[in-house]
């Protein structure tokens, strides 16, 4: 496969945890107090692993070239845009969705890359940002014919998609890999477990694999090493009679392309497009991801994804009713004080929690949760030394 | 032509809103070099000091009006303010319509305490920390700030009007010999752009005039050497973020009549406010404010309904477009310094 | 933990205990094929899931909504003193939860975005078993979660949705609104405008830069111009915008003595507070006294607006202040629970639940297309808003409109509306085939197996 044992080893214990991912993501038994912390259903798994792909796309561009970029989630949006409409038009499967969302993705990220990269640092960022807020404000209004606007876009029973046969009727058109629907799942119980797998989970894992596999094969090329070197000294390498510009737009367009196959897949697995998809608080969420995770690292911007979409969809949805089950146990002026004390941090609470985690961890873990992992490894083998490069990890990104 | 005094008007309004923000952040980000994702949070704190100070001057008891029934059916409860007692009503009203003036004094105090709290606890950790944490730290406290004011204070607007005397508007097409009602002006975004003209004059007259001023310009143009100097620069960098704090609170403070504040107020000027600042360029104060009146004024070009017939759309990008087409031509924005975030 | 919940997986998990403990038992059961519909109920409770903003600029709202929701099952399980369910005209509700199996809830956020409503809806539907999902406070999200609901097979009843697309274009049979549209707002305004203001004045539309704002402006334009009114110009605003001066100030100079602004929520705060600020409603265009119009009122926004609501004309689903048996009923149990009376979003959340339990009482099934056949041409009464119909062309209630008017000298921080007049339902019905509406087709249920 052309990896070394090390990034052969972290690939195999990425495709192991997706695999499992149904049964690591539903530890807890059905009907138990803990059960509403169990992810492994369908849509979070989903979401998981696509925010993992345009986390890491992020994060070749970002944690290589130290370009931060504030303006991805347009790449995301316009990829999306360019699958709904392959469904409406074209057929529900999801093949040619997925493709051209990342060569639309591609083409948009080749302008926007063309035109922001000859400014670099802070002006860089706010060129993207400009760039992804005209999509959303265009989007958003004038453009509605073509994006459907503030309702956005989902196939409907009336669409053309020419290569389809005719719904019988009561059918509702469905995204599906040649007949596979996204949305069939197959459910296993064992004991007070219920673990559920979802073929559009898995389609969406191993394009992740995949999409993890390049990227490692990218930060170990020769590349990425120049795309280091750019990150480290421009000037120096401008110095050496090589030209930065070719490489930096080389490692944007790839991004732009990572952020539309996760724009393609979002659509594959859940069939709609919203405006706000592209908003800047969505190319910030996907800043922060990668930040959270450990910049520059290979698996990093995985776990900061992963980190991000669990808050936002489990945290969100504990409410009083399930607090009061928590600790219905505990005498009436312990419970009613637990209670009075955790609320604000559950259900509409969860931004709280969320700007909470984000500070504890920047302060304490510089380098992200990889870093926290690392801690922890070390906790566990002292007798090794302990200046051993983690997999992956360059210094911390700019 | 009235028509484009009239929008000349707005644009210097809208403006000086801009511009206040940008400078205060400038201080702290194109100066001291910290990504501070919090100081629209900072803007809304500022704006929430004059709800807060006008929920104490109505602090109130309650009174039972059996004259008068509630929703229910219930004899209404009347809130008597504290305020009427101790002053009897007729002044008690008169102190709580200058509310938000009055705000100013309890405010200052207030933000520059939260700046000096920010810096020392949070931000003197970062300086040398990558760019990348700074966002990831101010971001989060910018979030929690907004949830703790979302806790306290609920989601929707709280009106907090001005007082009546400045309430309504005034007709200076009349004065310039159009005719009646072509142009007219609110007063208090005339006292708003008063009132920015005074603190950018007060900031920069500040870092031009004072020794204090100087070692801190000197020190943003060059830290290391100042403090090779043996000044103690970092104690003079919390007092400027101190400054900027209340830069961005007073901002706050004097908005609010302008438009009914909420929690969220922060986050959506941030984006716009940094938008002003790069466009202004790194490590220029000027830069900011002109950036700042710059945009204002070509927003309020694109909103007049002539221009949207012809480009429709143009309203919701202008601002972007115009930072695009300045970053383009003028690489380092409008008057920024070489090699100020630029790597 | 003592007080397990039972939902769909419960079924499965006592079946793989009694089949044989620790064993490894494939079930496939796709969609719960057994039962002929997703998520059907197992055990002795039913789930529901109240899906509505708890963050964002609608959260106030949203929070509103869930109170309505609380009571609602409350209701339904036979606590409290019973609310609408006394005064709602069909009785087949005992108070004894929905077909004997006791309501339980879920709650999510929506964060008044799409992606983020679909994938809290979606939580609900795979993770809880939600059999029906409701709330949302706009547009774009009733439209995104309705298509989910559609394609899953649950039944949707949307919240506070306004825009004529939920049931227009963007119908859904498995989709159904409780909530007036704008169609039926500009149509119920009109005559009292005219009645008002005379029917020779010159309007100047601002009009919010999205889907509700335009059919909004489509609306009020077409029926003020149908009584006489001449409309000057209708711009459009970015959602986005904060200060609206810049587009308040020309109002004046184009000769406009009428201000329509089709802006909801932050919007409307705003704009009217800018245009107050301007000074439009002390001045006199065309000998005329100028006036301002909000189409769309909501009380808890309008709060943020204070003062500047006064005397300003707009429509409303609900106000608390109507005095039939079903709104009092209604005040009174959400009062005396919470302290301050209901939102429109909280009675039309409260109504939409008490509907769909009644629909599955009537239909005596949790089967979506029973739930579609019990609620299609549906009428009913003693829900706040006089006799009701549930039209089976496109899944919208009609019923009575109310105008209200800002009052001049509020008791309470409540008291903020004062009705006009309640438009009765003959003048904004409305073929289902209206070209402001046309454009989408319901479909067929689905029940998700």
């Amino acid at each position: 496969m052309g990896l070394n044992k090390k990034d052969f080893t972290l690939l195999i214990i990425v495709a192991i945890l997706c695999v499992f991912a149904p049964f690591i993501l539903n530890p807890f038994p059905e009907g138990s107090a803990m059960a509403q912390f169990n992810a492994g259903y369908p849509d979070l798994m989903q979401r998981l692993v696509i925010f993992g792909i345009f986390a890491i796309g992020f994060n070749i561009l970002f944690g290589l070239t130290g370009y931060l970029s504030f303006g991805h989630a347009a790449f995301l949006g316009v990829g999306s845009y360019a699958a709904i409409w392959m469904m409406k038009l074209l057929t529900m499967n999801v093949i040619p969705a997925i493709i051209i969302s990342v060569l639309v993705a591609g083409l948009f990220s080749l302008l926007v890359g063309w035109i922001s990269l000859r400014r670099s640092g802070i002006y860089f960022s706010i060129l993207t940002l400009a760039f992804a807020q005209m999509s959303y404000s265009l989007a958003y209004s004038v453009l509605t014919p073509i994006t459907g606007g503030e309702t956005g876009l989902q196939p409907k029973v009336n669409d053309p998609r020419i290569l389809d046969g005719a719904l019988a009727a009561g059918e509702t058109p469905r995204a599906n890999l040649f007949g596979l629907q996204m949305n069939q799942s197959y459910e296993m119980a064992v004991g007070n477990w219920v673990f559920t797998f979802n073929a559009g989970y898995y389609l969406a894992a191993i394009v992740m694999l995949i999409a993890f596999y390049i990227s490692i094969r990218i930060f170990r090329s020769p590349f990425g090493m120049m795309l280091r070197a750019v990150k480290s000294n421009q000037q120096r390498l401008n110095y050496t009679g090589l030209n930065a510009k070719p490489y930096t737009l080389a490692a944007f367009v790839i991004s732009g392309m990572y952020a539309g196959l996760a724009g393609g897949l979002l659509v594959a697995m859940d069939t709609q497009v919203g405006a706000e998809r592209m908003f800047w608080t969505a190319s910030g969420e996907v800043v922060l991801m990668t930040i959270l995770g450990g910049a520059g690292t290979l698996i990093g911007p995985v776990l900061g994804a992963g980190f991000i979409k669990y808050m936002e969809n489990i945290v969100s949805k504990i409410n009083k009713s399930i607090l009061e089950q928590w600790f219905a146990f505990m005498p009436d002026g312990i419970e009613d004080l637990l209670i009075t004390l955790v609320y604000p941090f559950i259900g509409k609470g969860w931004h709280l929690t969320l700007g909470i985690l984000f500070m504890l961890v920047v302060i304490f873990l510089p380098g992200g949760l990889v870093e926290g992992g690392q801690r922890v490894g070390r906790l566990f083998k002292r007798k090794k030394p302990a200046d051993d490069k983690p997999d992956g990890k360059t210094t911390p990104a700019e | 032509m009235d028509a484009i005094i009239l929008q000349i008007l707005n644009g210097l309004d809208k403006g000086s809103a801009y511009a206040l923000i940008a400078l205060g952040l400038t201080l702290i980000f194109g100066t001291l070099g910290v990504v501070n994702f919090a100081h629209g949070a900072l803007f809304m704190i500022g704006a929430f000091c004059a709800v807060t100070l006008s929920r104490i001057l109505t602090l109130s008891h309650t009174v039972i009006d059996e004259t008068q029934k509630d929703f229910l059916g219930n004899p209404l409860k009347v809130d008597v303010p504290y305020i009427y007692d101790i002053f009897g009503q007729a002044t008690g009203d008169a102190i709580i319509d200058w509310a938000v003036p009055i705000s100013i004094l309890f405010a200052i105090p207030v933000m520059v305490g939260i700046g000096f709290a920010m810096e020392r606890g949070l931000i003197k950790h970062f300086y040398k920390r990558p760019h990348a944490d700074q966002i990831l730290v101010t971001f989060g406290l910018a979030i929690v700030l907004q949830e703790i004011i979302k806790y306290f204070y609920g989601a929707n607007p709280i009106p907090t009007p001005a007082p009546d005397a400045f309430r309504g508007s005034f007709d200076f097409g009349a004065m310039l010999g159009f005719d009646p009602n072509t142009i007219i002006y609110p007063y208090w975004r005339l006292v708003y752009f008063a009132f920015a003209a005074v603190i950018i004059g007060a900031v920069f007259a500040f870092l031009q005039f004072t020794t204090f001023g100087m070692v801190v310009r000197a020190g943003m143009a060059d830290r290391e050497t100042v403090g090779l100097l043996g000044i103690n620069i970092d104690k003079r960098f919390t007092i400027m973020f101190g400054i900027a704090a209340a830069v961005a609170g007073l901002a706050g403070v004097m908005y609010t009549p302008i438009n009914s504040p909420n929690y969220h107020m922060g986050m959506d000027f941030l984006v716009l406010s940094f938008v002003v600042v790069v466009v202004g360029g790194m490590g220029s104060l000027s830069g900011a404010v002109l950036a700042g009146f710059l945009l204002g004024i070509l927003e309020s070009f694109a909103s007049m309904a002539i221009v949207l017939e012809t480009l429709p759309g143009i309203n919701q990008i202008i601002i972007y477009l115009v930072a695009i087409i300045i970053l383009l031509t003028r690489p380092r924005g409008l008057m920024g310094r070489k090699g100020v975030m630029e790597e | 933990m003592s007080n397990s919940k039972l939902t769909r997986r419960g079924l499965i998990k006592t079946g793989a205990v009694a089949g044989a403990a620790g064993l490894t038992l494939p079930t496939y059961l796709r969609a719960d094929a057994h039962a002929g519909y997703l998520n059907a109920p197992q055990g002795d409770t039913v789930t529901l899931g109240f899906n509505v903003p708890q963050s964002g600029p609608y959260a106030d709202e949203g929070a509103d909504e869930l109170r309505a929701y609380e009571l609602a099952v409350e209701h339904l399980n036979g606590g409290g003193d019973g609310g609408m369910m006394n005064t709602f005209t069909s009785k087949a509700l005992q108070g004894n939860g929905i077909l004997g199996k006791k309501v339980e809830y879920v709650t999510g956020d929506t964060q008044t975005k799409s992606d983020a409503a679909r994938a809290s809806a979606k939580s609900m539907i795979e993770k809880d078993g939600a059999v029906m999902i409701t709330g949302g406070s706009s547009s774009g999200v009733a439209v995104a979660v309705q298509a989910l609901c559609q394609e899953a097979g649950v039944i949707f009843m949307a919240g506070l949705t306004h825009s004529n697309d939920t049931t227009g274009k963007d119908r859904r049979a498995n989709g159904f609104r409780h909530f007036f549209n704008s169609y039926m707002s500009g149509a119920a305004l009109a005559p009292v405008l005219k009645n008002a203001y005379g029917s020779d004045r010159k309007a100047y539309h601002l009009t919010a830069d999205y889907n509700w704002g335009y059919t909004t402006e489509e609306a009020v334009k077409s029926s003020t111009e149908a009584m006489g009114w001449e409309t000057v110009a209708a711009v459009k605003t970015p959602l986005t915008q904060t200060d609206f001066s810049s587009y308040i100030a020309p109002v004046l100079q184009s000769g406009a003595d009428t201000l329509v602004l089709n802006h909801y929520g932050g919007n409307m705060v705003n704009s009217l507070t800018n245009a107050v600020q301007f000074g439009l409603r002390d001045k006199q265009v065309n000998g005329k006294d100028f006036q301002i119009i909000v189409p769309l009122y909501s009380r808890l926004m309008a709060k943020g607006a204070g003062a500047n609501v006064k005397g300003i004309f707009g429509s409303t689903n609900w106000h608390w202040s109507l005095t039939d048996e079903g709104s009092k009923a209604f005040v009174q149990s959400f009062g005396t629970k919470y302290g301050f009376p209901p939102s429109q979003a909280a009675h039309t959340c409260y109504v939409q639940a008490l509907l769909y339990a009644d629909a599955c009482e009537r239909a005596g099934t949790f089967n979506p297309c029973g739930v579609v056949e019990a609620l299609e041409g549906f009428e009913f009464d003693g829900m706040g808003n006089g006799k009701t119909l549930y039209r089976a062309d496109d899944h919208q209630c009609f019923k009575d409109v109310l105008v209200v008017k800002g009052k001049e000298n509020p008791t309470s921080e409540f008291d903020l509306l004062e009705i006009v007049e309640v438009t009765p339902v003959e003048q904004v019905t409305y073929a289902p085939d209206h070209p402001q509406f046309a454009g989408g087709s319901l479909g067929t249920c689905n029940p998700g197996a």
